[in-house]
This record gives C-alpha cells, sequence and structure tokens, in this order.
C-alpha cells in the first residue's frame, strides 16, 4: 500500500498540483474575505473586533491539525521505515508554524480591544507558544542533523513530546481559569456561534487550508528535487 | 460606506491590522518556499546539464528526472 506514496510515482502529480490549488485558493480567499470583513454581522458585544476570528481561528486550527499529522505520520514513518513520510512531515512543518504564529499575533492583537492587554500568561496561550517552540526546535533538527537516521530519531522524538501539548491546548480553557473563551464550535455537541458568523469561518479555513496544501507540495516537490540533486552527484 | 468600513467603530485599526498580517505572513511564505523552490530546480538543471552523454542517459531514464527537467513543474 505504501508504495503508491512513493516520490518517483507522486512527483507527476505533486509537480502539477500547485498552480490548479493557488488558483483554488485565490478565489476561495476572496470570497472569505469578501464575507468576514464586508457580509459577516458584527458582534453585539465585541462589535467589528469579532472579525479578527475569521482569521485567527483558522490558522489556530490549521496549526494543531498540522502538528498532529506530522506527529502520526513521523511515528508511522519510524515504525515501518518509510522515509516518504519524513519528506511530507517536513514539508507540512513550515506552514504549520506560519500558521501557529498568525494565531499568536492575531490572538494578541484581538486581545487589547476585548481583554485591555496585548498578552497574557494564560493558559491557552502560552501553550499555544510551547507549540510554536516545538515547530522550531522540529525544523531547526531537520537542518542540524545531517545523518538522516538521526534526524528521523530526533524529529520523531520532538514531535512525540510536542503532541502532549496538543489536548493541553484543546482542553486548557476547560481545565482552568482562563481569559480565553471557551470554543464556540462544538463536533460533538450543538455550536454556540450564528451560522451567519459560522460561514464565513468555515470558507476562510478552506482558503487556509489550501493555502497550507500549496505550501506543503511547493516544499514537498523542492525536497525532491534535493533528493535528485544528491542522486546526480553520485553518477 | 468607505469610511464605516476602515474605521469599524473604531475596531478598524485592529481588525485590519490583523488581516494585513496574515496576508503578509502568506505572501512572505510562498515567496520564500518560491524561491527555494526555484534555486534547487535551477542547480539540478545546471548539474544535468554538465553530465556526459551516458549519464544523461540513465539519469534521464528516472521520469521523476524528465518532470524537474520539463517546464511542468513550475508554477
Amino acid at each position: 500500500m505504501f508504495k503508491f506514496f512513493e516520490p518517483n510515482k507522486i512527483f507527476s502529480i505533486t509537480s502539477r498540483a500547485p498552480r490548479y490549488v493557488l488558483f483554488l485558493f485565490v478565489i476561495i480567499l476572496s470570497i472569505g474575505l469578501m464575507e468576514a470583513l464586508v457580509l459577516s454581522p458584527e458582534d453585539y458585544k465585541q462589535s467589528h473586533s469579532v472579525r479578527i476570528m475569521y482569521v485567527h481561528v483558522p490558522a489556530a486550527w490549521i496549526s494543531l491539525g498540522i502538528f498532529s499529522m506530522i506527529t502520526f505520520l513521523s511515528s508511522i514513518g519510524y515504525i515501518f521505515k518509510i522515509r516518504n513520510f519524513f519528506l511530507i512531515s517536513k514539508s507540512l512543518a513550515p506552514s504549520g508554524l506560519v500558521f501557529n504564529i498568525i494565531a499568536l499575533v492575531t490572538g494578541s492583537i484581538w486581545g487589547k480591544p476585548t481583554w485591555g492587554t496585548w498578552w497574557a500568561w494564560d493558559a491557552r496561550i502560552t501553550s499555544m507558544l510551547i507549540l510554536v517552540l516545538f515547530y522550531i526546535m522540529y525544523l531547526v533538527s531537520w537542518r542540524i542533523y545531517e545523518n538522516d537516521d538521526k534526524a528521523f530519531k530526533i524529529t520523531s522524538i520532538i514531535t512525540i513530546l510536542g503532541i502532549v501539548n496538543v489536548p493541553i491546548i484543546k482542553y486548557s480553557v476547560d481545565w482552568w481559569n482562563t481569559l480565553h473563551q471557551p470554543a464556540s464550535i462544538n463536533i460533538l455537541s450543538e455550536s454556540s456561534i450564528h451560522s451567519s458568523m459560522l460561514f464565513p469561518l468555515l470558507i476562510m479555513t478552506a482558503a487556509f487550508a489550501l493555502f497550507s496544501l500549496l505550501i506543503f507540495l511547493m516544499k514537498y516537490n523542492t525536497e525532491l528535487i534535493k533528493i535528485k540533486n544528491k542522486g546526480l552527484d553520485r553518477l | 460606506m468607505t469610511n464605516e468600513l476602515l474605521l469599524m467603530n473604531g475596531y478598524g485599526i485592529y481588525v485590519w491590522t490583523a488581516f494585513a498580517f496574515t496576508l503578509l505572513s502568506f505572501a512572505s511564505l510562498y515567496i520564500v518556499t518560491k524561491i527555494q523552490y526555484t534555486k534547487e530546480k535551477n542547480k539540478f538543471i545546471a548539474k544535468f546539464g554538465t553530465l556526459n552523454s551516458e549519464r544523461a542517459a540513465s539519469a534521464k531514464s528516472q521520469s521523476i528526472n524528465r518532470e524537474i527537467l520539463s517546464n511542468t513543474s513550475s508554477i
């Protein structure tokens, strides 16, 4: 089954896909921005500052999703010795880090008008900051260790340690008293967000997901060409 | 209408800054990734040019190398 994921077989797809993904991303993002900045209503309590949610929440969701995916792929890759899974993980990490930073910065900007402060050492915010550190450690490890086996091992350990932080981020607002509000969207129970705000939020999430896919594909292709460059040196 | 959109009841500065930061981060990441991609691709093409005909034929036998050399992988 894993043979399907062989780089030689999928490069013809991954090399062509970015242009279509970019096109789709621009369209979805334009619709999302129109909805988020113009068409969606203001909040009765937070007024227009609620619009920051449309960039803050999708960025946080995607950064958490990418880290979980990296951990899963690194673990499976390490157990079954699938080199390509590490390549996929490595290519996913840069967009995960950028989304994590976006979530922190936009959260800080949102905090000023709503809480009266740019930053608080609150459980949710601090645990998101810790996730940034794990992303940085993960990416730095790939730069430090030239030996592939060592890099596979170290990056797997970092992701396994980092994944412990993910449920802490998710449930921090329930476990501790925090400035950060509890989740408004629940998959298992009824969401407290109105559909007029949920729709733009989902559109922006789709746009952000497409952007991370675009960066992943470009990065993955770059990594494959790097490997092929090494191959030419050996010829 | 335009003023209302820009000012947003005094929250405009926060909203626009958050959106601008996000879009700027997207643009930066895209440009950096694109530069890295182009650099590696050019390096590959340059290395391929230095191969003798026998080695070039051997390298070209791999479909992935042909894909990299073709223009289809640029966006």
